[in-house]
């Protein structure tokens, strides 16, 4: 499976999640620079975190108008897997992909901790191989976090299940209704403001890498013919991490 | 040709928080820069007027500025060119912010 890690000036957790996509899960993996197009055969793209155009102006509103953005808008629309990450949820919501916006925190301040999401969609692409109601410990990093959308936009999300995740504590930002990450219409997109990449390895996560491993592996397991050289950790339930960390290590 | 200052305001739409606004309004303005913790006296979190200006300050919004320069045939089409642009490109969020634009004529 090939996926396309788009990176704009000021982007930079498009290395981690490169590492985490090809060394932890075995996907081909490329870098799309925002000015090229996504490259044909792409299975599924990642806006990762960042600070893009250094967050001037909003976060995301500069790279909203990058000209890779016109190649995301058609594959999300024809359905292809997007996973925007903090500032890539900035830059879904700053260019209409995804319903909402995301306000500076109701701290006021950059926030860089440890959080509990909670899975209310176990349906996206990224999501299949969880549960709703499921736990995920995932740190959050950022200063334009607080999601926000109207009330009949929240309604909406809520009724159509587009919400995907939230936080444990739903305080924790100023969320409206706690809303972590949301998902598109046809549930392909996803945006999150905590970080996956930082929490799917054993080495990483102090508290336990398996949940957030999850959204890797659904990907992995959402398409067929996808060729992951790790493909056994999708079944590979039951077993301890460490005894999958050496499995990954080994190959 | 006439040339502008164009002076754009974003800020927060009615409703949504401004917590920046808030606290400046809370913990400086109402406060007038005593310490609560030095025991002078708590203030109340509702607006009172203000001993240094004599007025009455209940509300203070937070807001994003840009002063452009804009060569444009008189004010008005200053102020519509300006704000297209705004609507095109995004310079303000319309999901979450209001947007004011004004144009004053620059002195030669």
């Amino acid at each position: 499976m090939k996926v396309g890690i788009v990176v704009f000036p000021g982007s930079n957790c498009d290395r981690d999640m490169h590492h985490v996509l090809r060394d932890v899960f075995g996907f081909d993996v490329q870098y799309v620079w925002h000015t090229k197009p996504v490259p044909a055969g792409t299975d599924a793209v990642v806006l990762p975190g960042g600070f893009s155009y250094g967050d001037r102006l909003r976060a995301g509103a500069i790279a909203a108008h990058s000209p890779v953005m016109s190649d995301v808008r058609r594959l999300a629309s024809e359905g292809t897997p997007v996973l925007g990450v903090c500032n890539g949820f900035q830059v879904l919501t700053e260019s209409g992909i995804l319903p909402g916006a995301l306000l500076v925190n109701e701290s006021l301040g950059f926030m860089c901790q440890w959080t509990d999401l909670v899975v209310e969609n176990a349906s996206t692409p990224f999501t299949s191989m969880m549960h709703a109601g499921q736990r995920v410990p995932i740190p959050i990093a950022n200063g334009e976090g607080r999601y926000y959308a109207d009330e009949d936009t929240a309604r909406d999300l809520q009724r159509s299940g587009r919400v995907v995740f939230r936080y444990a504590d739903g305080r924790v930002n100023g969320s409206v209704d706690g809303i972590a990450g949301i998902c598109n219409d046809g549930g392909n997109v996803v945006g999150m403001m905590p970080h996956p990449e930082r929490a799917a390895e054993y080495e990483t996560n102090p508290v336990d890498c398996g949940p957030a491993r999850m959204i890797f592996e659904s990907l992995a397991s959402c398409m067929p013919a996808q060729q992951v050289s790790h493909a056994g950790y999708a079944g590979a339930a039951g077993r301890g991490i460490e005894e999958k960390e050496e499995e990954a290590r080994s190959q | 040709m006439q040339r502008f200052t164009v002076t754009v305001v974003i800020e927060n739409k009615p409703g949504l928080s401004d917590p920046e606004g808030e606290t400046i309004l809370r913990d400086l303005v109402l406060k007038e820069g005593r310490d609560e913790s030095s025991g002078d006296g708590a203030h109340d979190n509702g607006s009172r007027e203000n001993k240094n200006s004599g007025c009455r300050i209940s509300e203070i919004k937070t807001a994003k500025m840009l002063r452009m320069t804009v060569d444009s045939q008189d004010a008005e089409s200053a102020v519509r060119d300006v704000r297209r642009v705004c609507d095109a490109l995004h310079l303000y969020n319309p999901i979450v912010s209001s947007v004011d634009i004004t144009a004053e004529p620059r002195p030669e």
